[in-house]
Parts: C-alpha cells; structure tokens; sequence
C-alpha cells in the first residue's frame, strides 16, 4: 500500500477537515 | 507502516528545496521534522530527527492519543495511550504514554489512577524523565494536580 503524499499543505488541511482525520506533514531534505 | 499512515492520516511532504517557504511558514528548522495537525488544524505534535519504523510508528499513535486527550476524549485517549505502551513497549514514547494514559484515566473520573500509575513506573520505565514525574503521585499533592 503506498502512500500517496500530498505537496500541498493547505489541500492536506483541507482534506483532513473534510474527511475528520489528522494530517502527517514530513518535513524532508532527501535526495530528490 | 504505510498501512497505518493511510489508514490515520491525510499525508503531506514538503521539500526544503522545493517549498522553503512552507517551512519558514510552519518553523521547521531541521529535517525531518514530522508535524501532526488534528482535523481542525491545530498542532498537536511535532518531532525532529529520524526514528526506525517502530519508534516513528509509536510517536504517531502518541499524537492520535494526545489529540484525543486535548479534546477531552478521556477513554479514547487511555486506550490510545496504552496501545503505545503494549504495542512499542521498547520505545521512548512508551514512557511517556503510560504516563499520559494515568492522567487521562484520572481526568475520566478514576481518583487512583495516578497513584497507580506510578506504582506501574517503579516496574516499567522506572529510569525515564516520566517516572520521576510521576513519582510525585505516590504521595498527596492535590494541587499539583490539574
């Protein structure tokens, strides 16, 4: 099951409000 | 591990070369820094540094327990709070959710609870930050207690 991230925080907030979940932000610098 | 995200979460990852930006925006100074906000958009955790799956797993179901207890679901939140303790009993959110599990079953109405709770850290934990907080349970000290 992959996970599918969102780049957007605000479309991430948005989402987790409409759906009544929390969001997970990672915060990352890895090799793109 | 990606189970358990999708199954809790809404996830987001930002770049820093991407979006330096939303990182001024949100303070983050470090990476990884893992952010967990509630539905209503508050903060209710935040940790930097990497952690193995276990560790990062733990430290997730700690923030779906604490939102619970911020928003006063006091039973959800013990649960919660235990099920970091039975399921990553080796961690260093361990600690801290059987210390949190003993507030939020005192915050449901349970008087004992804190006394119990640290009668638990002289078997579990006992050389953790969150022992020494809880030691003071053993004795009366009401107005210490919120």
């Amino acid at each position: 099951m992959a996970i599918s991230w969102i780049k957007d925080v605000d479309q991430a907030l948005a989402e987790a409000k409409a759906r009544g979940k929390a969001v997970l932000v990672d915060f990352n610098a890895a090799p793109m | 591990m990606e189970r358990f995200i999708g199954e809790n979460f809404i996830p987001a990852k930002i770049h820093i070369k991407e979006q330096p930006k939303t990182f001024e925006r949100f303070g983050v100074q470090w990476t990884p820094t893992f952010v967990i906000f509630d539905a209503d958009r508050k903060e209710r955790r935040r940790f930097e540094g990497f952690l193995p799956a276990d560790d990062l797993i733990a430290q997730l179901e700690l923030a779906l327990a604490h939102t619970a207890f911020a928003q006063g679901r006091w039973a959800d939140a013990e649960r919660r709070f235990r099920d970091v303790v039975n399921a990553h009993p080796r961690t260093e959110a361990a600690a801290e959710a059987l210390y949190w599990a003993g507030v939020s079953r005192y915050k449901g109405g349970d008087p004992g609870a804190l006394a119990e709770t640290a009668r638990s850290f002289k078997e579990q934990y006992p050389d953790s930050s969150w022992a020494k907080k809880a030691s003071v349970w053993t004795t009366e000290a009401p107005a210490n207690r919120g």
